[in-house]
């Protein structure tokens, strides 16, 4: 029985040549340093990529991609299909989770040099799937084609429209027509389902290839300098000296490391369940707060902080100037030392990066630069910022809420933070520099000039002054003498300029 | 196999089958010359469509189409209000989509200013805040004056706006297409 067992295994072996694919491929010997826990991200971005295709395809058999429909249909999938909304739960945390782990992985092979001589097309192939997979997660969140979905697609659109010469039909040909509609969100969704997902299967038999042509790149040592003419020769004779097949050898802590993966996107995807739609695409709702999903917030925050004059520049080269350089680095820095303890500057380069993203990140999700549209309404102010304030300074008070300042401009905190916040304005700005400020606007600061009183301008302004923290004194003009502290009081003003209100 | 056969007869005769070898190999290099110029062709043939087709949006024109708002009284004098429109390029599985809003601004008798909803800067909706006489973007800050002018923010222009026009106390704008920078007509 076993004797006829192993001759079909040995004929299927002839045929298909099973035995000579696995030598090759799972069972090629590596060194055994890279058996490392540094190691086990790029298989951990992998075992990601199949969670999405899997839970990808299975969710496509109940989404719609259609302008009218893809919202029911989400909504079909979250709350009726029986565990739709966990399939949904498992796309939306591996998505998250392969973007963050692919990050970790380009990082630690930059950190270990990997991409130096001979594995540059290694590098180089990566550098492509990363944008892929941004590209999958861009075009994924336009699955959802709720309200953010849509003025995300408007933001790309506006962005392509800032191309020069070409603008206006590379918008037509990112939205499939003159508008965002049905055309636009069928589009994105062949990119998500077909293309991306094709061109990564594509890119990553190409990285894995790499990896077999030129093999995975040993722990580095501090001291040992990559030399062109002699690596090959090295690294054949640590393969032959301490190399491991990495089946079943070294691939162990890839093993752990991938259950771990797939316990935490199961364990996130059961607690927290995926990202619900926010509203559906309907461009006439406009009472909304567009915001990309966390790993486009920098990109987002970026927008709202450049210098005007840099913006289309900036929005338009940055992206291919990056990418230039990564394609570069391979070339530029193809040789030397792999370990990271002997390259500050590699180190202190990753840090930069992963500090101005985490910033521009948390600047992203707080938004300060936007008005808090509804502050006018909500926006509470305190008893002591009230009481005792004369007839003049209450009506200040109403006017600054009434005209919409809060919106912008925060009082002890509450309200928006797009201008400084007004607790202790009369510190620092005499009275004429506050009617200035509020006829003329300036600074980013809109002009109230024709949709004020001056009565009203008075007012707001005496309010302004009197909301000083005590003991302080009001903002004073240099060109007029001072006024004796003792004929101060907590809200009086500086003698007003003539010609001024 | 048939080629190993030739070559072991031509050793042996050499002068007749070095001719005949030749005229094969002759006839074998015409085929494959045949066979790519076919493929080329074929490819050309098949490719220009498909190329065609997938970029079909980038080389169509879209001119603007007139729409009605509406009659003149739903925009009293002296406000902004908002309206919307249905695409005149929209298809019947766009659903919400269809319907595009845009900011009336109804200055005086028979004067208006029609406003896209699209902040300039990125495109975002612009709020109007009547009592501050702004329009205000969510995204990134941009505020616009009642007129549309740019009041503060990153907007490099002002708001766009639509070519319009009152006919039998009805006001029809000329719209369809997303205004960007490229395109600033609405």
């Amino acid at each position: 029985m076993i004797g006829i067992f192993r001759n079909v295994c040995l004929w299927v072996d002839d045929r298909l040549h099973v035995s000579k694919l696995f030598a090759a491929t799972a069972g090629h010997h590596v060194p055994k340093s890279s058996g490392s826990w540094f190691y086990v991200l790029g298989s951990a971005t992998l075992l990601c990529f199949m969670i999405q295709l899997v839970t990808g395809t299975l969710l496509a058999f109940v989404y719609v991609p259609s302008a009218s429909q893809s919202y029911e249909t989400l909504m079909y999938l979250s709350y009726e299909q029986p565990l739709g909304w966990f399939l949904r739960g498992l796309h939306y945390w591996g998505s998250n989770f392969m973007v963050g782990i692919m990050f970790l992985h380009m990082t630690q092979v930059f950190l270990f040099g990997a991409y130096k001589y001979p594995r540059e097309i290694t590098w180089i192939s990566g550098c492509i799937l990363m944008l892929l997979t941004l590209g999958l997660a861009f075009t994924g969140q336009v699955m959802r084609f709720d309200e953010d979905a849509y003025w995300g697609t408007g933001i790309g659109a506006a962005i392509a429209g800032r191309v020069p010469f070409l603008g206006a039909q590379l918008v037509q040909l990112m939205l499939g027509g003159p508008i965002i509609n049905s055309d636009t969100l069928s589009r994105f969704f062949t990119l998500h389902v077909f293309i991306l997902p094709g061109s990564v299967l594509a890119l990553i038999s190409l990285h894995l290839r790499m990896v077999l042509t030129k093999g995975i790149n040993e722990y580095p040592k501090p001291g040992h300098i990559v030399r062109r003419e002699t690596y090959d020769q090295e690294y054949a004779a640590i393969i032959k000296k301490e190399g491991v097949p990495f089946f079943p050898k070294a691939i162990s802590k890839d093993l752990v490391a991938a259950s771990i993966v797939i316990f935490s996107i199961l364990f996130c995807a059961a607690v927290f369940g995926p990202k619900m739609p926010n509203g559906p695409a309907d461009p006439t709702q406009i009472v909304t707060v567009p915001r990309p999903d966390f790993y486009f917030l920098w990109i987002f925050a970026v927008a709202a902080l450049l210098p005007v004059y840099t913006e289309t520049f900036l929005l338009l080269a940055g992206g291919p100037v990056i990418i230039l350089i990564l394609f570069a680095l391979p070339f530029v820095n193809n040789t030397g030392e792999k370990s990271w303890r002997r390259r500050p500057v590699a180190v202190i380069t990753v840090i930069l990066i992963y500090v101005v993203l985490g910033i521009l990140t948390y600047l992203g999700n707080a938004s300060p630069w936007s008005p808090e549209m509804g502050a006018w309404t909500s926006a509470t102010t305190e008893k002591s910022r009230v009481i005792g304030r004369s007839p003049l300074e209450l009506q200040g008070l109403v006017l600054l809420q009434n005209k919409q300042c809060r919106n912008c401009h925060a009082i002890d905190g509450v309200g928006g933070h797009r201008g400084p916040d007004l607790m202790n304005i009369g510190t620092r700005l005499t009275e004429s520099q506050l009617i200035r400020q509020i006829i003329q606007g300036g600074g980013n600061m809109p002009a109230y000039g024709n949709k004020l009183l001056p009565y009203e301008v008075e007012a707001l302004t005496a309010y302004l002054v009197s909301l000083r923290p005590e003991g302080q004194p009001p903002a004073r003009d240099s060109s007029v003498p001072a006024v004796p502290p003792k004929e101060q009081s907590h809200t009086s003003l500086p003698p007003k300029p003539h010609g001024e209100s | 196999m048939k080629d190993d056969r030739m070559n072991t007869d031509s050793s042996k005769e050499p002068e007749k089958c070095a001719c005949e070898g030749q005229a094969k190999a002759g006839r074998r290099d015409f085929l494959l010359k045949i066979g790519l110029g076919l493929n080329a062709i074929a490819a050309a043939a098949i490719g220009i469509p498909i190329v065609g087709y997938a970029l079909s949006s980038f080389v169509q024109k879209f001119p603007l189409k007139s729409v009605s708002l509406g009659p003149v009284s739903n925009f009293p004098e002296g406000t902004t209000r908002l309206a919307s429109y249905r695409n005149p390029y929209s298809r019947k599985w766009d659903g919400d989509t269809a319907e595009i809003p845009c900011w009336v601004r109804h200055i005086s008798n028979n004067d208006f200013q029609v406003f896209a909803i699209n902040c300039t800067h990125l495109g975002c909706p612009v709020r109007w805040f009547d009592e501050s006489k702004l329009f205000m973007c969510p995204c990134h800050g941009g505020a616009y004056y009642q007129d549309g002018t740019h009041a503060a923010g990153p907007p490099p222009r002002p708001l766009y706006t639509y070519e319009w026009w009152v006919e039998n106390n009805e006001l029809f704008l000329k719209g369809g297409i997303l205004p960007t920078l490229a395109d600033p007509k609405v």
